[in-house]
């Protein structure tokens, strides 16, 4: 699939739709133009979704699929190069006792630990279209994001010189409350162009809106195209570090804002919810709810990620399930 | 005044809470005459998989409390049992078609098979370890440590309640956590036990109680690959040469069939034991 949004320079999108003389009352007006949010028919429409039952061969699609979408995620202040080591070799062969395992899309560290996890990958790491595995990074202080520009654009670089092929950035949430949207534009501007290589080509842009600190659905709807007009690649819900994360109507909402993006540009925007999801049921519903709202075709790494760490040992057992007809246990997957 | 009888629907007994089954399912428990009784929860092959998940949640906790707090925990249960004996006489009168009398002795059975094997809680590590002679500067220690799962199929179609007892309390006391499918025909003792051991301290996970078919549950039991020790006490009338093959896939401590109730042995509580041996060196003295 072609990936329009990374040939476009930064914030060209806003520039097309809301005109040339681009001012933070312009935005403004743009998003708080936005039609509100039905929340109870939001939480309904994701309720309906999550009962659906998917089983056998489709159940056996869909949880390799999940694997084929999970950035393995370890953002801990105890990182060591050898938890890091550790998590790559997982990315790499989730499941040692079932060789026709995919591998996860990436695996996603802080970016002090990217050298590490790009010399373990050593040649897997790549394209996931390619069955390799990416590097993500993450950047702009996080999870707070409480930095001056200059630092969070550094830390961009940082990661970007040191190999991470997709950056999830923060977005500044004082600011955005504070109804500063300009602000947030500017910043998402910036670390986007930060995110050019020396060879001209972008690492993608993951923004990470947090919605647990949004607090409404108007909010997040804002917040999304907000962050799809200064040129995210991806809107991703949260850092994990803030309860509540992802949940299926904030996520369903975002996917929303990605669909009628496209339809209004045929651009391709992905979504990453990240945070709390656990369990293969609870993905699998995140499946179900993509299908259903922007279509299969964003069922792909890069359209669509699942943020996680203990989901993929979930997955794996459910597999090793279907594989063996018999349950599994948690003696039967590593420990990360 | 007549009263309305309040037929009860029970629920299962998963991770300290009583959840209806997941696949909504119910089975009449009928009396001995053919009364209706009670509805009881006909547990599924999912409510086995949970009840795996929460008691492997709750071994560690429970194994690792010190073995006079296990012993004084399991001493609890005999207590609040005590209090509701007559309520388990009646049920168990009702149920199995004995008399009220009998169905006291049962009970009273039942409460000193817990007291008896509450007390085996801080004495058989002693019994069951040693101090081994070794020709060499080092003290060199055997220690019985539990299995850890442990699923149970209690005896079928006879003593409801002290088939039950004289099968999950040995699993206890090491420091197991249980998994029991029990008397399929007669459960009320085991929904009341159940309330019990939710009453007591015993925390929860560590007994769980899955009403229903032991013909449906007992092969995922078998086959399930975190489940340690599968003790086939009330498994005679099933296929269990098959349940017992299906163990052997994971090396589970197996324990076959015998008829009747067993008795109450420190047999059954090593039978959930793994030994570990250390050897530390002799320091000067």
């Amino acid at each position: 699939m072609t990936m329009q949004t990374t040939a476009l320079a930064p914030a060209e999108r806003a520039v097309r739709l809301l005109g040339g003389d681009l001012t933070e009352r312009s935005l403004r007006q743009y998003l708080e133009g936005l039609s509100g949010v039905d929340a109870v028919g939001l939480e309904q429409r994701a309720e309906g979704l999550a009962t659906r039952s998917i089983k056998t061969s489709s159940k056996a699609w869909a949880l390799d699929r999940i694997i084929e979408l999970i950035d393995l995620t370890t953002l801990e202040g105890a990182d060591t190069p050898g938890k890091v080591r550790s998590l790559v070799a997982k990315a790499i062969t989730p499941d040692a006792t079932d060789p026709s395992t995919p591998r996860v899309a990436a695996v996603c560290v802080y970016g002090d630990m990217v050298p590490a996890a790009v010399e373990a990958l050593g040649a897997a790491h790549g394209d996931p279209d390619d069955g390799l595995v990416s590097v993500a990074a993450v950047a702009t202080a996080f999870p707070s994001g409480r930095a001056s520009l200059a630092v969070k654009l550094a830390d961009t670089r940082d990661a970007v010189a040191a190999g991470a092929d997709e950056i999830d950035m923060v977005i500044d949430r004082g600011a955005f409350l504070a109804g500063n949207y300009g602000r947030v534009f500017e910043q998402i501007v910036a670390v986007k162009e930060a995110c050019r290589r020396d060879d001209g080509t972008f690492a993608s842009l993951k923004v990470i809106l947090e919605t647990g600190e949004l607090n409404t659905y108007d909010n997040v709807r804002r917040a999304s195209w907000l962050s799809i007009l200064a040129g995210g690649d991806f809107i991703k819900t949260s850092t994990g570090k803030v309860a509540p994360a992802a949940t299926l109507p904030v996520t369903l909402l975002m996917l929303e804002a990605v669909r009628d993006w496209h339809r209004l540009t045929g651009e391709y925007v992905g979504v990453k919810p990240a945070g709390g999801i656990r369990a293969s049921k609870d993905a699998v519903r995140y499946l179900v709810t993509v299908a259903e709202t922007v279509g299969e075709q964003w069922l792909q790494p890069h359209l669509f990620r699942f943020g996680a760490s203990s989901l993929l040992n979930d997955v794996l057992l459910q597999r090793q399930k279907l594989r063996t007809g018999h349950y599994s246990g948690p003696d039967y997957v590593t420990i990360d | 005044m007549t009263r309305l009888t309040i037929p009860k629907t029970y629920k299962l007994y998963i991770g300290g809470k009583f959840p209806r089954s997941e696949s909504g399912r119910s089975y009449e428990v009928r009396a001995a005459d053919g009364a209706f009784l009670a509805n009881a929860s006909l547990a599924s092959r999912k409510d086995a998989r949970d009840a795996v998940v929460a008691a492997r949640a709750a071994v560690s906790g429970w194994a690792g409390a010190t073995a006079y707090n296990r012993g004084q925990v399991l001493y609890r249960v005999a207590e609040v049992l005590e209090g509701r004996r007559e309520q388990f006489a009646q049920e168990i009168a009702a149920s199995e078609g004995v008399s009220v009398a009998d169905a006291r002795r049962q009970v009273d059975a039942a409460i000193d098979t817990w007291v008896w094997y509450a007390g085996w809680a801080d004495k058989f590590v002693q019994v069951a370890g040693a101090g081994n002679p070794v020709a060499g500067p080092f003290f060199n220690l055997s220690v019985p440590e539990p299995t850890g799962v442990v699923a149970v199929v209690a005896p079928q179609g006879e003593a409801s309640l002290l088939g039950l007892v004289r099968v999950v309390a040995p699993a206890l006391v090491a420091g197991n956590a249980v998994v029991v499918v029990p008397d399929e025909a007669h459960p009320l003792s085991a929904i009341s036990l159940a309330e019990v051991l939710a009453t007591s301290d015993l925390p929860g996970g560590v007994v769980n109680v899955l009403t229903g078919s032991p013909a449906e549950l007992a092969p995922w039991l078998a086959s399930h690959a975190d489940v340690n020790a599968l003790d086939l006490a009330g498994a005679g009338q099933l296929e269990w040469v098959d349940l017992d093959i299906s163990a052997a896939d994971t090396l589970k401590r197996v324990l076959r069939p015998e008829p009747g109730v067993p008795a109450a042995s420190l047999d059954r509580v090593l039978a959930y034991t793994e030994t570990k041996t250390v050897w530390h060196t002799k320091s000067l003295i």
